[in-house]
């Protein structure tokens, strides 16, 4: 337990991200009755009371489908993104919270080798992680009611997960300037992630809607994963610059999330 | 050999606030070393900077003889830090907080089953090993702390304040798994505001007032130099205090008068007191003890340490 000791401890060689990652992981498995119960029965709820039901009524009014295809189909992209963004919202803003305010875990760790930079990192990688196995999970339910096909589905999991991934990242780094955290989350539930769901062309084209509030879609990156989706899934018609400034769109939110994110920790954990 | 902690005209400030006021002092392997004061004297301000998580303002500083300004990463790998508040994971038991602990150091998965075990044992919580560390009394959750805090061997180990609240038991159960650290000849720095767990645990301390070092020495050496052998608590009631100690001249090397006590400092504790009691003055009560670090803190600071 001397000087001597300290050296002759064995280290593995490893990005130290993912020791926060496996971290994060190892907490997730506690969860991982309600994880497994959410990824599949949310959408199996939703395909069946709105895709069912309110599809229903869409086509037999419309026959010639909405986007030229059934109402399911036209919804399944959309649904598939708006589980991506959720799942990864809530894998960085909870342990956040948590680890910064409620039980101050994120200080334990910045007192080991960590960065807080590393520990940003890790909490994103593992979201990351529960986004993929999310989007596979939602993706094997849309497959199911038929919504979707093998042929697209690597590209529409990666694009749904990546959208997902790049919103956590923008919300990690808001939750790292959460001091007072009374009703941080409610607040982004309702302000944020509510009209987010209803303004991004989710249950219909964007452009059904007065030019006065599209505006709330070109900004929301459901959307931007949405129309992603739809184009990889049915092959709605999508300009070449469209596609890439919605890739576009989406990878900048992710790196400005990560960029701001890795310093805010740093900074707030080194107090 | 390398000092393990160099500190010279360390400061921290935060505005105009001097939390730190240029303090120097020096950490040597396999010592065990206190920094003591109240609440507020700049003791958890100076841990955090000491364990490379906080930058100094200025001053210099050097810990296990590098800068923590420049390698805090490399620095707190051979650190162990036991904080003020515990901040255990408690949606996990205690075995896996030992050892999610050492995978943040990235140590090998078979080592740290090993080390895990040994670890539970010094901090005699086999039992508690897949319980829930909500579960835990708080002497337990210290206990495995600081066991969490030896996951990576350190070189060093850093204590703010290990025993605040808890129970005398608990502390003493404590301190014989912190002395027994220092047997093995790890290096402990300990802040803390109590005189007797500092007498205990160091063998060497500084005494913090207004984020300054207001004295050093080893505990003994301390109590020699700014206080006497013995010291007489007496009481003769608050109102009665003052007054009857304008009568007690000549008695003791130096009187403390103190709201609800007067202290005597003196060479023959029982000497003294029958002395007062001969001049006609009967105590409520009376008691005739060692110096302790106590009174050399509130001959310092003119402050007693613990009703601060």
């Amino acid at each position: 337990m001397t000087t001597a000791a300290a050296t002759a401890s064995p280290r593995a060689r490893r990005p130290a991200a993912l020791f926060v990652a496996e971290y994060r992981l190892r907490n997730m498995w506690k969860w991982r009755s309600a994880i497994l119960a959410f990824g599949i029965g949310n959408p199996v709820l939703y395909l069946a009371s709105v895709g069912l039901g309110v599809g229903a009524l869409v086509d037999a009014n419309m026959p010639g489908g909405v986007d030229g295809v059934p109402y399911l189909v036209f919804l399944a992209p959309a649904l598939l993104a708006t589980a991506a963004i959720q799942g990864g919202q809530d894998e960085v803003t909870f342990p956040t919270l948590a680890g910064m305010i409620w039980n101050r875990l994120f200080f334990a760790m910045r007192a080991t080798s960590l960065t807080g930079g590393q520990i940003a990192d890790g909490v994103l990688l593992a979201s990351a992680a529960r986004v993929l196995f999310t989007t596979v999970a939602y993706w094997l339910v849309l497959w199911v009611f038929g919504t979707v096909s093998w042929s697209t589905a690597l590209p529409l999991v990666l694009v749904s997960t990546g959208a997902g991934v790049c919103w956590a990242a923008l919300m990690m780094a808001v939750a790292a300037n959460v001091t007072d955290d009374g009703g941080f989350l409610s607040l982004v539930g309702r302000v944020v992630i509510m009209p987010m769901f209803l303004f991004s062309g989710t249950f219909y084209p964007l452009s059904s809607l007065p030019l006065a509030v599209q505006w709330i879609g070109w900004i929301s990156p459901l959307w931007h994963a949405t129309e992603l989706g739809r184009w990889l899934s049915y092959g709605m018609p999508m300009e070449p610059w469209r596609i890439l400034a919605s890739v576009g769109y989406l990878a900048s939110m992710g790196i400005v999330g990560v960029l701001v994110a890795r310093r805010r920790f740093e900074r707030r954990l080194a107090s | 050999m390398v000092a393990v902690i160099r500190a010279h005209g360390l400061t921290k400030a935060y505005g105009d606030l001097v939390a730190v006021d240029g303090v120097d002092f020096g950490v040597e392997p396999g010592e065990s070393f206190g920094v003591l004061g109240p609440n507020g004297a700049g003791k958890s301000t100076t841990m955090r900077m000491l364990g490379a998580t906080l930058q100094r303002t200025s001053g210099d500083l050097a810990i296990l003889g590098r800068d923590p300004a420049h390698e805090g990463p490399i620095i707190r790998a051979h650190l162990g830090v036991v904080p003020q508040q515990d901040n255990l994971d408690t949606e996990l038991t205690v075995a896996e907080n030992l050892y999610t602990y050492g995978r943040y150091f990235g140590l090998p998965r078979a080592h740290l089953r090993e080390r895990v075990d040994g670890l539970l044992a010094f901090a005699q919580l086999e039992e508690k090993r897949d319980v829930k560390v909500d579960a835990l009394s708080g002497g337990m959750k210290r206990r495995l702390t600081i066991a969490r805090g030896l996951v990576n061997e350190p070189s060093l180990l850093l204590l703010d304040e290990p025993t605040t609240g808890l129970d005398p038991q608990a502390r003493h159960i404590l301190w014989d798994r912190l002395f027994r650290l220092k047997e093995d000849g790890v290096t402990l720095v300990i802040t803390t505001h109590y005189m007797d767990e500092a007498e205990q645990l160091c063998d060497r301390l500084v005494v913090m007032d207004g984020g300054r070092i207001v004295a050093e020495g080893s505990p003994q050496g301390l109590i020699r130099a700014h206080s006497t052998r013995e010291v007489v608590e007496v009481r003769f009631g608050s109102d009665r205090n003052l007054e009857v100690a304008a009568h007690l001249g000549g008695i003791g090397r130096r009187l403390e008068i103190l709201p609800d006590r007067i202290l005597v400092y003196s060479d023959s504790g029982e000497h003294d007191l029958q002395e007062i009691v001969a001049r006609g003055f009967m105590p409520v009560t009376s008691l005739v003890r060692r110096s302790s670090l106590e009174d050399v803190f509130l001959r310092l600071t003119g402050r007693s340490l613990v009703d601060e």
